[in-house]
């Protein structure tokens, strides 16, 4: 207790000096908190916005030009055991126009099955219905971003597009999903499958999204899938079947990794600041040489003065990373409300980075003080 | 006379150094004994193993050979530690340039040996202010050293020593650094402390600061000699015959 007021005090009587010193505890471990928390919000966002997309859902693409892969074949896989719906997609690029507002976007051919199996929500209006697949109709269902490039405010719901110049008519409005990966969710356009194979010119299936009864069976039913499209289209190397879960796992894995580097890059600031606890405090030893030998002389044992000087090396990273930490939080709250990104604070990222500075101190206050306890008193009076 | 029991008894104590790859004996078998209560003055020119001796009597060296018993405790070959108790516990260090720590108020410095003797802050620094009071500073009690004059200083030193009622004060030298009329008040201090009781070694090169010992030996070249008072005009006359054994 008397050590530790004995170091506030010496560290308040060198006041700027102690503040340099805490700088470089202060900088490595604000950056620590700062990289991390946008490390990990980043990866947050990612796996939102996967998430959003359920973790049930399987996604069996057909990537090989010189496959086919038909609405029949897709049928085939509702066969499998243990799948509840699947939605077949033909997906192309279209140009919208309405009035004199011009905007392209992402086209889905897709049967009713669709909203249910990506757990869509309609904003107003209704879906693609059987019929309409088998009518051909002209009818769209839009993104949310998509009628509001097109419609404002207003409500697009029976009115009617121009889809490559031909007229359709708006039955419905998605609710946002939010983007993923880059490509927006809500700057699309929805038209019955058939409605879709004419719009792309192709007959062929895409990416097939496969809804499982049940998410502990996924594996299961993702194998079969396999088998099933093994033996449709032939070739492995032209289809894949992957979930949800693959694909959010890739991206964190990604993203860790980039924490990861960050963080460590940060502790490596908070080593160097520790370099420099180091240094001032091998000064602060030889400048009070003469104290050090004052005290031995009237009593104070190795251990005390070893005890001194940790105690202040201690305090001095410790007030550091106190420091460190709120300036950390509150700088990426600042990088927050700027950019607008997600930022994710860790507690345990906190604590650690806190506990490090503290190690740090004990780390790099050992060696100056071992070098203070050891000295002659004999000789250290004498020092002038 | 009655018999008064030795607080210090040293035998044949030697010491020697190495200087610049020369051996240099500083003390060449010195034998001493002071009793509780005594007022004695070492003196010595430079170079003639007082501040050795010194450092062997305050503990803060080992002698080579020799034995030493401080307080019916033999020093001879303790460790770095126990030594450090010791000089806590049986001695009050007095030094010529005051060794105060200049970052402490008064009361603070004197409070230091207590530190390190684990005492409460309370009792600490009741038992600090009564020591500053014994030398007439208690109204200086949280004046930084630099607020205070040479003389206060050597006070409130002197205070410290006393702080932890050590069986024994060593001066260092303590006027050395003062002018003569504050010598005057410093040396009028421990010889009151030497009525009240305290053991005083007093070491010097000042031969009238030596005279207000009751007891006076002369080290000289790692040697001590001690014959009564008829010396010291022959010091005072630069001659050295007396002293041979």
């Amino acid at each position: 207790m008397q050590t530790l007021k004995m170091a506030l005090k010496s560290i308040i009587a060198n006041k700027i000096r102690a503040f340099l010193t805490m700088l470089g505890i202060i900088i490595g471990v604000s950056s620590v908190i700062v990289m991390v928390a946008i490390g990990q919000g980043s990866t947050k966002d990612v796996q939102d916005q996967i998430g959003s997309l359920g973790t049930n859902v399987l996604t069996v693409s057909v990537t090989g030009s010189d496959v086919t892969f038909k609405e029949g074949d897709a049928d085939q896989i509702k066969d499998v055991n243990g799948i509840e719906e699947i939605a077949p997609t033909v997906s192309g690029r279209v140009t919208l126009k309405k009035g004199k507002t011009n905007t392209q976007v992402s086209m889905i051919g897709t049967t009713s099955s669709y909203l249910k199996v990506r757990d869509l929500q309609l904003q107003s209006g209704r879906f693609i219905a059987d019929l309409d697949h088998e009518n051909h109709s002209k009818i769209a269902v839009l993104g949310s971003d998509t009628a509001q490039t097109l419609f404002g405010l207003g409500d697009p719901v029976g009115e009617s597009i121009k889809v490559n110049g031909t007229s359709y008519k708006v039955v419905g409005v998605l609710e946002s999903v939010g983007s993923s990966l880059g490509t927006s969710g809500d700057s699309t356009i929805i038209v019955p499958l058939s409605t879709g194979q004419r719009l792309a010119s192709t007959t062929n299936i895409g990416t097939t999204y496969v809804k499982v009864e049940n998410e502990n069976s996924i594996n299961f039913v993702s194998s079969r899938i396999e088998s099933t499209m093994n033996s449709i289209v032939g070739d492995a190397d032209s289809y894949s079947v992957s979930s949800q879960k693959d694909l959010m796992e890739t991206a964190s894995s990604v993203n860790e990794t980039m924490t990861l580097m960050l963080g460590g890059s940060a502790a490596i600031s908070l080593i160097v600041g520790g370099i420099g606890i180091m240094n001032i405090m091998l000064v602060s030893v030889s400048e009070r040489t003469k104290e050090i030998g004052i005290r031995k002389a009237i009593g104070a044992k190795r251990k005390n003065i070893l005890l001194q000087f940790l105690i202040e090396a201690v305090v001095l990273s410790s007030f550091g990373g106190i420091i460190g930490v709120g300036i950390g939080v509150v700088s990426a709250q600042i990088y927050t409300v700027v950019t607008g990104s997600t930022i994710a604070y860790s507690i345990p990222v906190m604590l650690l980075s806190f506990v490090f500075s503290l190690l740090v101190g004990v780390v790099f206050g050992v060696f100056p003080a071992n070098k203070a306890s050891k000295l002659d008193p004999i000789q250290a009076l004498r020092y002038e | 006379m009655t018999m008064i029991e030795p607080i210090i008894q040293i035998k044949n104590m030697e010491k020697m150094y190495e200087l610049g790859g020369e051996t240099v004996m500083a003390l060449k078998g010195v034998s001493l004994d002071i009793k509780k209560g005594d007022f004695i003055s070492i003196i010595g020119p430079s170079g003639s193993g007082k501040s050795t001796f010194m450092n062997m009597i305050g503990c803060l060296d080992r002698p080579d050979s020799g034995e030493y018993m401080l307080d019916n405790e033999k020093i001879g070959k303790m460790k770095r530690s126990q030594l450090a108790t010791i000089r806590n516990e049986k001695i009050g260090f007095i030094f010529q340039n005051f060794n105060l720590i200049s970052k402490l108020t008064a009361v603070e410095n004197v409070e230091l040996p207590l530190i390190y003797r684990g005492m409460k802050a309370v009792e600490r620094r009741e038992t600090a202010l009564a020591a500053l009071e014994k030398v007439g500073l208690a109204d200086r009690a949280n004046h930084l050293p630099s607020q205070l004059s040479g003389g206060q200083q050597q006070r409130v030193a002197i205070a410290r020593a006393l702080a932890g009622h050590p069986p024994i004060l060593l001066a260092d030298e303590p006027t050395g650094a003062l002018d003569s009329k504050t010598s005057k008040d410093i040396l009028a201090i421990m010889k009151s402390l030497n009525e009240q009781g305290h053991t005083i070694i007093l070491i010097t090169h000042d031969l009238d600061v030596a005279k207000q010992a009751s007891r006076v030996v002369r080290i000289h070249d790692g040697q001590l000699y001690e014959n009564g008072g008829e010396w010291f005009a022959d010091a005072q006359n630069g001659t050295e015959k007396y002293y041979s054994k």
